[in-house]
């Protein structure tokens, strides 16, 4: 099974029509099976969300300016810090660099006509609109008030708000994720092109198919757990309730044994974005390949082995905790040698500093920022100090904002010439990404300092001494608004008045930038063929500076 | 090969690869079906270990002679869904066909029972809740998971039953062709929806007896 690659087909319409242009109805669009296609229907359908999520989350910003809140009842509050997880992880996050970047590129990146399975594919986004259809109607009939968590008691006896509705939307969208995951996974085994090993696969594709596997074997978990609540607050089948002989802290154990691998979900699809751009806007060949590969392989299974962190102070026992600590201690080697081979792999590098760069650069700082925080919890005594408070809220939006949406950003920016054939505007994307980085660290660091001090997490009010953090933070929110409207402008405007981009702008290697872009529907117009390792950038031995002239991107041109 | 045509999908380059690329995404949907049910299978794990006599006496209240009968019917379908396939294989298109209705037969006999089993359960008011007849409380704890395990098992076999039929309509008719790949994933779907049986029948009707 490991090495079967596919000859290729010739396209019986090899002409060079692109993918854009195999119909313009919008039930063309609806009904299309080409992966390229519903990468772009997923990445419209992300993008409401996530700034159905934003606006959520920026009313609760609004009114935490003041301890004793501004215009929120607490009833209200509840349900918008709620609705704003819940959106944000399911219908933003988890979806976010597979469901668009993975399936425009992956197919084009191993040199595969599409995916294995193309209606699947359909299917799967279909089903996100279903889950997402519940979302909505969760926000019209008033919400949901227990957390992003749906932890029982209260989600399944006592609260008053649209549980099921919350559940039943989540479900739907997590099969969504499985189907994109078996399609990955077996588009990834089937269909490589001619020379495409396994250990010439690029890291994006690499991330894909260890992201994959995590989805396939955590997602159906979270499935069960959900159901179970259900279960429970439908028919009153007792399963958590503690008068018939059952735990609630068993609901806690089944939702994070998938939740924290859905951390790696999220993060996994970024590391593969940034080891694209990094490698070329550096020109360089990524510092030892095999490790990261390795690395993220790691990642995949000991990620399902540190659920329990999550739990230090919910009455795990000692020795459990003790266990889940170290073992959390030791996701960090694989996380620590990415950080590192990215730092080696900018070390004479010809670096340019173009969008893509700039985001990918930003995620570097604040994932190793929210990693070692990370490090601070994984750690039993100062977990115990700093639970639930805003440290915790900072340390994952550290990894997710800072981490993931940085990533997402790049890659947008990186193939955006790639998708649509056109260039944005340089200035423009330079200025968002320096804005972004700003006015994440202003929004989150308070939040670091203000945890720290024992701000606890969702409270609605506080005492008067965290109120000049809380301000700070709400003015960073404001400029990091500033920054994800600021693309949706630009990116925008380039799809109609852009220069129209040739079919490699960044002189990158990979299969993905050779051929036309926009791509036609077959993704390639002669057989794809595979003669050397990935980032052949330069010579082994031999840096950009000083290696062959013609394989370094000429200064400038991008811009 | 005779009356391929059809059966061949984008982006297969030949029926072969289909057929094993089929069978691998069957494979790997089916191990995020065995975590949907291993967690419900860990929560029984982890309440009978709190609840031993509990589960004990729970258990022996369970209706055996239906799921035996079940249990037949289950394992006779997975049989005559082997043949299907083999069938399939070798290009024998009636024999596929009978035997795909006889499994779809099998499997609605089977939901058939299970109806029958659920109406006895009911009888008896064995639905956790204020006239539940067992003691001690966490009796109804195994209640809870017979319902839940055997009703999502029930659900899963008549989304069998339909594809069944379904892939059933489509070969009578022609539209693609019994060697295609449809065959091979189906009967791994039928195949894992008979083993989750084999597990849940020792679960809920053999634990609690002696």
């Amino acid at each position: 099974m490991t090495d079967i690659t596919l000859p290729f087909v010739p396209p019986l319409d090899a002409g060079g029509e692109s993918y854009l242009d195999e119909g313009h109805t919008i039930l063309s669009w609806l009904t299309t099976t080409d992966h390229k296609r519903i990468a772009i229907l997923y990445a419209l359908s992300i993008t409401v969300f996530f700034f159905i999520g934003g606006v959520a989350i920026g009313l609760v910003r609004l009114e935490l300016i003041s301890p004793t809140g501004l215009f929120l009842t607490s009833d209200e509050y509840n349900r918008l810090f709620t609705i704003h997880g819940i959106i944000m992880v399911w219908f933003f996050l988890v979806p976010s660099i597979p469901a668009t970047m993975g399936n425009f590129i992956l197919p084009m990146m191993i040199g595969a006509p599409d995916v294995a399975f193309p209606r699947l594919n359909l299917m799967s986004w279909y089903l996100y609109v279903g889950g997402a259809a519940f979302t909505i109607y969760v926000l019209f009939s008033g919400g949901v008030d227990t957390g992003w968590t749906f932890y029982p008691p209260f989600s399944s006896d006592y609260s008053h708000s649209n549980v099921i509705g919350a559940a039943a939307g989540v479900f739907i969208v997590g099969f969504s994720s499985i189907a994109t995951g078996v399609n990955f996974l077996a588009t990834i085994h089937m269909l490589r092109c001619p020379g495409m090993t396994w250990l010439r696969l690029p890291l994006f594709a690499w991330s894909m198919y260890v992201v994959s596997m995590v989805m396939v074997l955590a997602t159906p978990v979270l499935g069960m757990s959900l159901l179970l609540i259900s279960a429970q607050r439908l028919f009153g089948l007792p399963i958590f309730d503690p008068s018939a002989g059952g735990d609630p802290l068993l609901f806690q154990h089944l939702f994070w044994f998938y939740s924290h691998p859905a951390v790696y979900i999220m993060i996994l699809p970024a590391m593969g974005v940034v080891s694209e751009v990094f490698t070329c806007f550096a020109r360089r060949r990524l510092f030892g390949y095999g490790f990261m590969v390795f690395a993220l392989i790691m990642i995949g299974v000991v990620g399902f082995m540190v659920w329990g962190h999550h739990m230090f102070v919910a009455g795990q026992s000692p020795l459990a905790n003790l266990v889940f600590s170290f073992l959390s201690f030791i996701v960090a080697v694989p996380s620590a040698i990415k950080v590192f081979n990215w730092t080696a792999t900018l070390y004479r590098g010809h670096i340019g500093f173009e969008a893509p760069m700039i985001y990918a650069l930003g995620f570097l700082g604040l994932f190793t920022i929210g990693g070692l925080t990370g490090l601070f919890l994984a750690s039993v005594p100062i977990d115990i100090a700093a639970t639930d408070s805003y440290f915790v809220v900072a340390h994952f939006h550290t990894i997710m904002v800072g981490g993931t949406v940085s990533a997402f950003m790049a890659g947008i920016h990186y193939w955006w010439p790639k998708v649509t054939g056109k260039l944005y505007n340089e200035f423009w994307a330079q200025f968002a990404a320096i804005t972004m980085f700003l006015g994440f660290n202003v929004t989150f660091l308070p939040q670091f300092v203000m945890g720290w001090l024992g701000m606890p997490r969702r409270y609605h009010y506080y005492p008067d001494v965290f109120q000049i953090w809380h301000i700070l933070s709400s003015g960073g929110a404001v400029i990091l608004g500033a920054a994800y409207l600021m693309p949706l402008v630009y990116l925008t405007w380039s799809l109609f008045y852009g220069e129209k981009s040739p079919d490699n702008p960044w002189h990158a290697t990979g299969l993905e930038w050779q051929t036309p872009s926009p791509p036609p529907k077959s993704n390639f117009l002669r057989p794809p063929r595979i003669d050397a390792d990935p980032y052949d950038y330069h010579d082994f031995g031999r840096a950009a500076e000083t290696g062959d002239e013609s394989r370094a991107r000429p200064q400038g041109d991008a811009s | 090969m005779t009356e391929t045509a059809g059966a061949l999908r984008e982006p297969w380059p030949d029926l072969r690869l289909q057929r094993e690329g089929v069978g691998l995404g069957m494979w790997i949907f089916l191990a995020s079906e065995v975590l949907f049910f291993g967690s419900l299978f860990c929560g029984y794990a982890v309440y009978r270990t709190f609840n031993v006599e509990a589960f004990r006496i729970a258990g022996a209240h369970t209706e055996i002679v239906y799921g035996s009968i079940n249990t037949v019917l289950l394992l006779t379908s997975s049989l005559t869904m082997t043949i299907a396939l083999r069938a399939a294989t070798a290009e024998l298109r009636n024999l596929t066909l009978y035997c795909l209705a006889a499994t779809a037969a099998l499997g609605a006999a089977f939901v058939l029972c299970k109806g029958l089993e659920y109406h006895e359960d009911l009888k008896q008011h064995l639905f956790p809740g204020l006239h539940f007849p067992l003691s001690p409380p966490a009796t109804q704890m195994f209640w809870g998971f017979y319902w839940i395990m055997t009703g999502i098992h029930a659900v899963h076999l008549t989304g069998g039953i339909v594809v069944v039929l379904v892939v059933f309509t489509l070969f009578k008719r022609r539209v693609i062709p019994v060697q295609g790949s449809t065959m091979e994933g189906v009967a791994i779907y039928w195949h894992f929806v008979d083993s989750v049986w084999l597990v849940l029948y020792p679960l809920l009707y053999l634990a609690g007896r002696p």
